[in-house]
């Protein structure tokens, strides 16, 4: 809106492009390390927290836009919830189910139980 | 006010880091589940804390709509879980491609000189990148789900590689045209071209591949979902959107790479090779039939054997074998037989798949060995029970140079003494190939469902330890 913003901001966005360079470079040296066990809910978790698109629909969403401006805000917030709720809530359903020993065999009474064709 | 929001994300971008980092071990998995929560929490609390946020009642709305649709989600079958993970990269590519269209027209409207040339080039990338991952992810969750009017079968035609590029080449056209005229009159008119565009080459970009390729296509949605999630942090100047951007699109992409590696093709080759279609079922090893077996015979080899090594694919999946293979490592196991499970990295629907489900069924993870871990003791192994995979053990990519699958690492089923493969029939699997290893000396077929084969198993090996 100011002439000065404008003008500074060629340098917000060098500053824009080394935290993307620099996060990528951490992201391929934390996600190499992560179990192959893991990579379902490796794909699920990283779902969920690249739905952090849900702040910028936040804002959109709630600033004093035009209300076409806002319904897209809404719809984008409504995805990128579902994304967190959904991401966040399945990851953990799968890692609860990795053990070191299985379960007594008598106390298996979830067979086929949640997996019906 | 700014400094606490700058803070909040700062924060919040620690833990993802953490959270992924975490991810390392099964031990301390969940850990990074609540510091992925934690972060989230806090960024959305710091965003929606802001003044510029004024209208409440949206924001409420929306989210909690977001519950309603999210929890149900997060509770379907394992087996669906490929199908889910498409369907959140279409959410996640609708987001951006939404947010990027808000702004622009916004910006068009009351504030041109936003619409700087850094600006639109982002805002291009978001919109691109964000409409094509929501169709093309939506065609890979319906191709996963089996929605009856979409094809199953790769779908190819002549020209198609050109007509798909040319589609792209036209909407980055466009796109370039609106980076260098952002406030021209006509710009608001060519910004739906350019999304019009880019849906249809989701769409089109997804028809020609096969079901056997959707590991690796997943890998890439996820990736191309990151990216637009970055270029949108671009777009609004928000660096906690281009870290979380980058992790989950750096993420998607290793992924594609390990994918791409464990069936020994290029990405240009999952993308633009229709996999399905090139290949002609070739007749192999013609005379030469396939051997059945009895599960009586079976359960009477596998009573013998010290080692044991089970090569699920994704066929186990299908006929939901899953917990009567668990019944029957458990009654393996009470012989004192060393069972593993020997995991092929492109063996299901998405990269680790397969684990996710003998997780489910209870089988220890420490039981489960990844393909180049497991091959060194195949020699050893007395008996190797193939169950719904088919490519990840034919023995043709490593001798076969005309093979549509040469080069592509598998597990050496056929070097064990004995190899039993549960098939359901005697047609050729998912990438139309005769698999070798059915017609190997030492192989035994047990035609039948997996899940009633293995069953059989269980009880013959029950009642033999009775007497």
């Amino acid at each position: 809106m100011h002439p000065e913003q404008v003008a500074t901001a060629p340098f917000d966005y060098w500053s824009m492009v080394f935290v993307f360079v620099l996060a990528t470079f951490i992201g391929v040296g934390v996600i190499r390390r992560v179990s192959r066990l893991l990579h379902t809910p490796l794909m699920s978790i990283t779902n969920a927290i690249s739905a952090i698109a849900v702040v910028g629909s936040i804002i959109v969403t709630g600033s004093d836009y035009p209300p076409v401006i806002r319904i897209m805000g809404a719809v984008a917030l409504f995805a990128s919830m579902t994304n967190i709720v959904s991401g966040f809530l399945i990851t953990d359903r799968m890692l609860k189910m990795f053990k070191t020993t299985p379960h007594p065999p008598p106390a298996a009474p979830r067979e086929g139980g949640s997996d019906k064709p | 006010m700014n400094a606490l929001v700058q803070l909040a994300y700062v924060v919040a971008a620690a833990l993802f880091v953490m959270s992924l980092h975490w991810m390392n071990d099964p031990k301390t998995a969940r850990r990074g589940v609540f510091a992925g929560v934690a972060a989230m929490g806090i960024a959305v609390l710091a965003t929606w804390a802001q003044p510029v946020v004024v209208h409440h009642g949206w924001i409420i709305i929306a989210i909690l709509a977001g519950f309603a649709v999210g929890i149900p989600l997060s509770l379907v079958p394992l087996t669906a879980v490929p199908q889910r993970t498409a369907l959140s990269h279409a959410f996640g590519g609708l987001a951006a491609g939404l947010v990027g269209t808000a702004k622009y027209y916004l910006w068009y409207g009351e504030g041109p000189e936003n619409l700087t040339t850094f600006r639109m080039v982002a805002i291009v990338a978001e919109i691109i990148l964000g409409y094509l991952t929501f169709t093309g992810s939506l065609m890979a969750a319906g191709k996963l789900q089996e929605v009856k009017w979409i094809p199953q079968r790769p779908v190819t035609y002549r020209g198609q590689n050109i007509i798909n590029l040319g589609l792209l080449a036209i909407a980055a056209g466009v796109g370039i045209a609106l980076v260098a005229a952002p406030t021209a009159a006509w710009a608001p008119l060519a910004f739906p071209v350019v999304i019009a565009l880019a849906l249809l080459f989701g769409v089109l970009l997804i028809i020609p591949i096969g079901g056997a390729d959707m590991p690796t296509v997943i890998a890439i949605l996820n990736s191309y979902a990151g990216l637009s999630a970055v270029a949108m942090g671009f777009v609004l100047d928000n660096k906690l959107l281009i870290t979380a951007g980058a992790l989950d699109g750096s993420s998607g992409l290793i992924l594609a790479i390990i994918m791409c590696k464990a069936m020994n093709r290029s990405f240009a080759n999952v993308l633009f090779g229709a996999f399905g279609q090139v290949q002609q079922a070739k007749q192999l090893a013609p005379g030469k039939d396939y051997k059945a077996e009895t599960t009586e015979g079976a359960a009477q080899v596998l009573e013998q054997a010290s080692l044991v090594v089970i090569v699920p694919g994704y066929g186990m999946a299908v006929a939901q074998a899953q917990h009567k293979v668990r019944e029957l490592y458990d009654n393996l196991k009470k012989r004192g037989i060393t069972v593993k499970f020997a995991i092929h990295p492109v063996a299901g629907r998405m990269p680790g798949h397969m684990n996710v489900l003998l997780a489910e069924a209870d089988i220890p993870y420490t039981d489960l060995v990844e393909m180049d871990d497991i091959n060194g003791d195949m020699p050893q192994c007395d008996v190797a029970l193939v169950v719904g995979a088919n490519d990840v053990v034919n023995p043709a990519a490593r001798s076969d140079k005309g093979s549509p699958i040469y080069g592509m690492p598998i597990i050496d089923a056929d070097k064990a003494r004995t190899v039993f493969a549960i098939k359901r029939s005697k047609r050729p699997g998912f990438a139309g190939i005769d698999n070798e290893l059915y017609f190997n000396d030492k192989t035994w077929m047990l035609f039948g469902d997996a899940k009633k084969v293995i069953g059989d198993l269980v009880k013959q090996l029950s009642d033999g330890g009775m007497h």
